[in-house]
């Protein structure tokens, strides 16, 4: 299971990424595999804010249905509408194209406090 | 927590176990995706073990059967197998299950792992005649072999019997492996296939040996979660799900196995009086027309804002491919086209009815 050293973790499986002035969103490969396969993932809209915790999408299995929650606070600059035709791109490159948004207005100091790649690892106990 | 004789081959092949009417069960192994294609397009195997078997046996087997179950027994012959229920007084499905005809003083119900134990003390407190039955889920162990290549799979395995002459809802006993089965061509997921009958100590013999000889036919095991969408897009009902005891089986859509011409059943008087009355709700297909998944227990209007119905199972599924699922509505509104608003997570979002089933093979 990879977990990418340039990428910080929260405890419900999300990763970001900073990349120039946004940061990118997803969720783990971890996550990717405790949900299955995804078969729709229902993207906010650009330019919608959202809270640290709060609800950043919705993201749906043939069972079930899981909220991703934003670790950081920000506004949502880009989404990866290619998720829209293809919610597989999640499970099979968790960090790469199954990116979920990117978000801009991020504070320096909530990246700091997430974790990183050694301790979200420790904490999936992989 | 109970495990079927094929847990350890669950473990060893990967699957993800989860809990499911007190089993402990794999809902996938590779992927729900993958297994549901390998089931549509080759052939995929399933650990269905936890199913429930009772016997019912003596003279007065089916004189039993036809007043404790709602399809015509007396038209079933030796080898033949039909879809049945049984019904509460109200005319609500205790539990949706298979009959299959041994000889005329024995019968096999195959019924739900969550009712097995309900159904056999249902079955035993309704018994009108002194035909005995067993409990026997704990002595078998089950596996269905479902795709458009599982004959080609099961058949050269199989001794003293023919499977190429085995029609649909026919079963034979046989034998695999030098060890008895009964093998029928029954499944759960529409498309061709058989459900194998097992003694419960052979059982992981026999999904080894059909993984084994699968391979080059692309067999994968399939767990619940493929189970569950192929069966959605068929249109097979799942109890607890399209089927209740406090909804009837006329609601349900289960009409065409409720024989009202035969003798008297239990719950026949309910639903001739349902018939005749008219029915308040009905089952109906539906896709949805806006982005996002209707769920079971999410609320249906009609386009007005009433409140009108609700679901009984939704997903989106791999064949299909579009957000789908079956729902309850107030009769006037189960009409084909009739446009509808589901209620999912406090959004609502545009559907409406279709014809079912949403998948169907080609012959």
């Amino acid at each position: 299971m990879e977990f990418p050293n340039e990428c910080k973790y929260t405890k419900d499986h999300e990763w970001v990424r900073v990349e120039g002035d946004n940061v990118v969103v997803g969720i783990t490969e971890f996550a990717q595999s405790e949900l299955g396969d995804l078969v729709f993932v229902d993207l906010p809209a650009v330019g919608k804010a959202v809270a640290t915790h709060g609800t950043l999408c919705v993201v749906e299995s043939t069972k079930a249905a899981s909220d991703v929650y934003s670790p950081v606070a920000g506004t949502v600059a880009e989404r990866n509408d290619a998720l829209v035709d293809d919610p597989g791109l999640i499970n099979r490159t968790p960090y790469s194209d199954g990116w979920i948004v990117k978000l801009t207005g991020v504070s320096d100091a909530e990246l700091a406090g997430l974790m990183s790649a050694e301790e979200y690892k420790k904490l999936v106990g992989k | 927590m109970k495990k079927t004789p094929l847990y350890d081959e669950h473990l060893r092949l990967g699957g993800k176990i989860v809990e499911f009417a007190g089993w402990q069960m794999p809902v996938q192994y590779s992927g729900v995706v993958a297994e549901h294609v390998a089931v549509r397009e080759r052939v995929g195997l399933f650990d269905v073990s936890h199913m429930g078997e009772i016997w019912v046996t003596g003279p007065n087997a089916e004189k039993a059967l036809e007043f404790m179950t709602c399809n015509k027994v007396s038209a079933l012959y030796d080898g033949k197998a039909h879809y049945s229920a049984i019904l509460n007084e109200g005319g609500g499905v205790v539990d949706d299950i298979i009959i299959y005809r041994c000889d005329k003083e024995r019968f096999l119900i195959c019924v739900n792992a969550s009712n097995a134990d309900k159904d056999f003390e249902w079955l035993t407190k309704h018994n009108p005649t002194d035909a005995k039955i067993v409990n026997a889920s704990a002595e078998y162990g089950q596996i269905a072999v479902q795709g458009p290549r599982a004959m080609e799979l099961v058949t050269p395995l199989v001794t003293r019997a023919d499977l190429s002459s085995l029609k649909y809802f026919h079963f034979v006993e046989c034998e695999i492996l030098g060890s008895p089965v009964i093998v029928a061509r029954t499944g759960y997921t529409g498309e061709d296939g058989v459900e194998i009958f097992v003694k419960a100590q052979k059982t992981a013999d026999l999904w080894r040996l059909l993984l084994e000889h699968g391979t080059t036919l692309g067999v994968l095991p399939c767990g619940l979660g493929a189970r569950d969408s192929l069966r959605l897009e068929a249109a097979l009902p799942l109890h607890g799900h399209e089927l209740a005891e406090d909804t009837t089986a006329l609601e349900s859509g289960l009409g065409w196995i409720v024989k009202f011409e035969k003798g008297d059943f239990i719950g026949k008087e309910a639903l001739l009086k349902q018939k005749q009355a008219g029915l308040p709700k009905r089952l109906v297909g539906f896709y949805l027309d806006e982005v996002g998944i209707a769920r079971q227990g999410d609320l249906v209007s009609a386009v007005d804002g009433q409140q009108i119905g609700v679901v009984a199972s939704g997903t989106k599924t791999p064949t299909v491919n579009k957000a789908l699922g079956m729902a309850f509505v107030e009769t006037s509104y189960a009409a084909l086209d009739t446009k509808l608003t589901f209620v999912v997570r406090g959004r609502n979002i545009a559907g409406h009815v279709v014809q079912l089933p949403f998948y169907k093979r080609s012959k």
